[in-house]
């Protein structure tokens, strides 16, 4: 184990990305530090979803450094390794198992041996079982514990699935816009529910809905074309010329 | 005490299979055995023989459900595995002619004599005991889908891509075992067998013992199979063959699961082959052809897949049909027929004979509570509010 480089609990520094010729994301750089809740918004097409396959190795960046607790390399670790060091991903879109129970959902999410021989011979514990209930009450799940998940409404599925980061236990959140789809209050809720796991993790949320970033009250880290334009709070950022400019098209 | 891994496999369902595989294993031979053939219960041998083949499909079928069905691995080159545990059959069966060949060489099968080669090849060395040949059943196509699936899946090799490459290999090797100098018969193969363990191939009692044998197989097979998507590995299959990419983020190693369970169903496809060989008495390069692994898919597609029961039932039916047409007026006919049920089971009945009645028997079941749900749906007010469609 080298000492840590940096005490960022995330560290991206120059990443580069190229697809056929166009860059996605363009020298990007940024910090989270550890227990911090950080928003990153942008125009479609900014990079962010991008920025996010680097963060968890489903996209090799063509340049640039990216460091997990200031140790971890995540440039060089594939999806498997770096959810098994600690960082949890919930997609755009919610992707669930459709074709299992909302209890299963959350057990295939449990921190537990992932590898083929210690799932053949997993037996159910009491302490499985009491942390599927814990999961199920923060998400408001329990009463939907033996439904197929496949059958859920599009914000149960969006609850389902950050239950399901929750148990894996992640020190690192990465969110993709929790909120697309939901009403007023299902999205005030999701603030709150986002605050409390803050209380003990690391979370970073990709967001369009300004309104629900105002909501989380954290900074604010703003992309166009691949890199940073802006950083501070909600109120910062949105006085920031290039930032209106960006997004008014102006 | 039963362990907990057999026991949770054992629901209901299984434990009825189970008995009716177990029913079938004693009674046919029973009935062929004990019975004149003047009964009107009496089974020729040739019945036996017949359906003991069709017990070998539906292992093979089993083995492709299990990867194809849970999975959503669709190998359309399950067939060499299944040839391939076949021709370790076979070769044993070839050794065991001795002196009793045409050519009446102690040690060499008559086509080496026949192609001038002075001695035996090393790879042949020790098919003459049965317990090599057993291992080399199993060993053999699980090698091979080892190492073939480390490649493939490491690679992330998925889908149709998958498919056809599957299907390059067993049109490889047919090709290799149709050449005279790879040393397993060429284009004729491995026949004229005289004894398995001592008994005669072609006798009654021991066909009605193969018979008995392949029905203990599926039987084992079927159980195993169970045990493997009972288990929380069944469940992370489930999760790999609906949404592989959130599995391998939520930590899974996709690639080692895959490659576990390609190679697990590999060796079941080679003791369904090596059992088949003898009943059959041949084995020829043609096993190898790409179109009988495609037919295995047909058997698994039309029983329905990820049903274990419907691959089993999907391999008689289809090859009870297959015999039954093929032997009459509409023999020119079968394989449009054949194609035809394929496309019917893919508009008409996605989900096979079994996956349908299992549906319309859980919305049966489902029907009324579904509506007692909807009613009591204000006691359910701690669910979190339905978003705007």
């Amino acid at each position: 184990m080298i000492e840590p480089t940096t005490p960022a609990m995330l560290y991206l520094d120059g990443i580069t990305v190229s697809f056929d010729g166009f860059r996605a994301l363009d020298k990007l750089s940024f910090t989270v530090e550890p227990g911090e809740m950080r928003a990153i918004i942008g125009p479609n097409g900014a990079g962010k979803t991008t920025m996010m396959d680097v963060v968890t190795g489903k996209t090799r960046p063509d340049a640039g450094a990216a460091l997990f607790g200031g140790t971890h390399d995540l440039t060089r670790l594939d999806e498997a390794e770096i959810a098994e060091l600690g960082i949890g991903r919930k997609f755009q879109k919610p992707t669930v198992f459709e074709m299992h129970t909302v209890e299963d959902n959350i057990l295939l999410a449990l921190k537990d041996d992932r590898r083929p021989r210690a799932t053949l011979f997993w037996r159910g514990t009491a302490q499985a079982d009491r942390r599927i209930d814990g999961i199920l009450a923060i998400t408001r799940l329990a009463a939907l514990r033996e439904r197929v998940a496949g059958g859920l409404s599009h914000g149960q599925k969006q609850w389902l699935e950050i239950g399901m980061l929750l148990a894996q236990e992640p020190k690192l959140l990465l969110v993709d816009e929790p909120v697309a789809g939901m009403t007023d209050a299902e999205t005030r809720a999701t603030a709150e529910l986002l605050k409390e796991i803050n209380r003990d993790r690391t979370v970073v949320v990709v967001e369009h809905d300004m309104a629900f970033v105002r909501e989380l009250g954290v900074k604010v880290t703003v992309l166009h074309e691949g890199a940073v334009i802006a950083e501070g709070s909600i109120d910062q950022v949105s006085m920031n010329e290039r930032v209106i400019e960006v997004y008014l098209g102006r | 005490m039963t362990p907990f891994w057999l026991t949770r496999a054992l629901d209901r369902g299984t434990v009825l299979f189970i008995a009716l595989l177990a029913a079938i294993a004693v009674l046919v031979p029973a009935l062929n055995l004990l019975l004149p053939p003047s009964s009107p219960f009496y089974l020729s041998t040739y019945f036996v023989a017949l359906f003991g083949k069709y017990i070998c499909y539906a292992l093979l079928a089993l083995a492709l459900d299990l990867i194809w069905g849970y999975c959503g691995i669709l190998s359309l080159g399950h067939g060499a595995f299944f040839a391939l545990g076949g021709y370790a059959m076979g070769m044993y069966l070839m050794r065991q002619i001795g002196t009793r060949g045409v050519y009446a060489d102690p040690i060499r099968p008559d086509f080496m004599v026949f192609l001038n080669w002075p001695e035996l090849p090393v790879y042949w060395y020790g098919f003459q005991h049965f317990a090599y040949a057993a291992v080399m059943v199993v060993l053999v196509p699980g090698l091979l889908a080892l190492v073939f699936g480390w490649f493939a899946f490491r690679s992330r090799v998925t889908g149709v891509y998958f498919s056809i490459i599957t299907q390059a290999l067993t049109f490889a090797l047919m090709l290799g075992f149709f050449r005279n100098n790879f040393g397993f018969g060429g284009n004729n193969g491995l026949t004229d067998y005289k004894d398995i363990l001592g008994f005669n191939v072609q006798a009654q009692g021991t066909r009605c013992a193969l018979f008995a044998v392949s029905t203990l197989a599926l039987m084992l097979g079927f159980l195993l199979c169970r045990a493997v998507v009972a288990s929380k590995f069944g469940k992370v299959l489930i999760a790999i063959r609906d949404a592989e990419a959130r599995t391998r983020f939520l930590g899974y190693r996709v690639e080692s699961y895959k490659l576990v369970l390609f190679t697990l169903s590999a060796c079941m496809a080679g003791v369904a082959g090596a059992l088949y060989v003898p009943q059959v008495g041949i084995i020829n390069p043609s096993e190898f052809s790409p179109a009988n692994s495609i037919e295995a898919v047909i058997w698994v597609a039309v029983g329905g897949r990820g049903t274990l029961v419907g691959a089993v039932l999907g391999a008689v039916l289809v090859n009870y049909a297959k015999t039954y047409f093929t032997s009459g007026l509409l023999a020119p006919y079968w394989l449009f027929m054949l194609g035809a049920l394929f496309i019917a089971v893919t508009l008409f009945l996605p989900r096979g004979v079994v996956g349908s009645f299992r549906h319309w028997l859980t919305r049966e079941r489902a029907g009324k509570p579904v509506v007692e749900a909807t009613l009591a749906q204000p006691a359910l007010s701690h669910a979190p509010p339905r978003p705007a469609e």
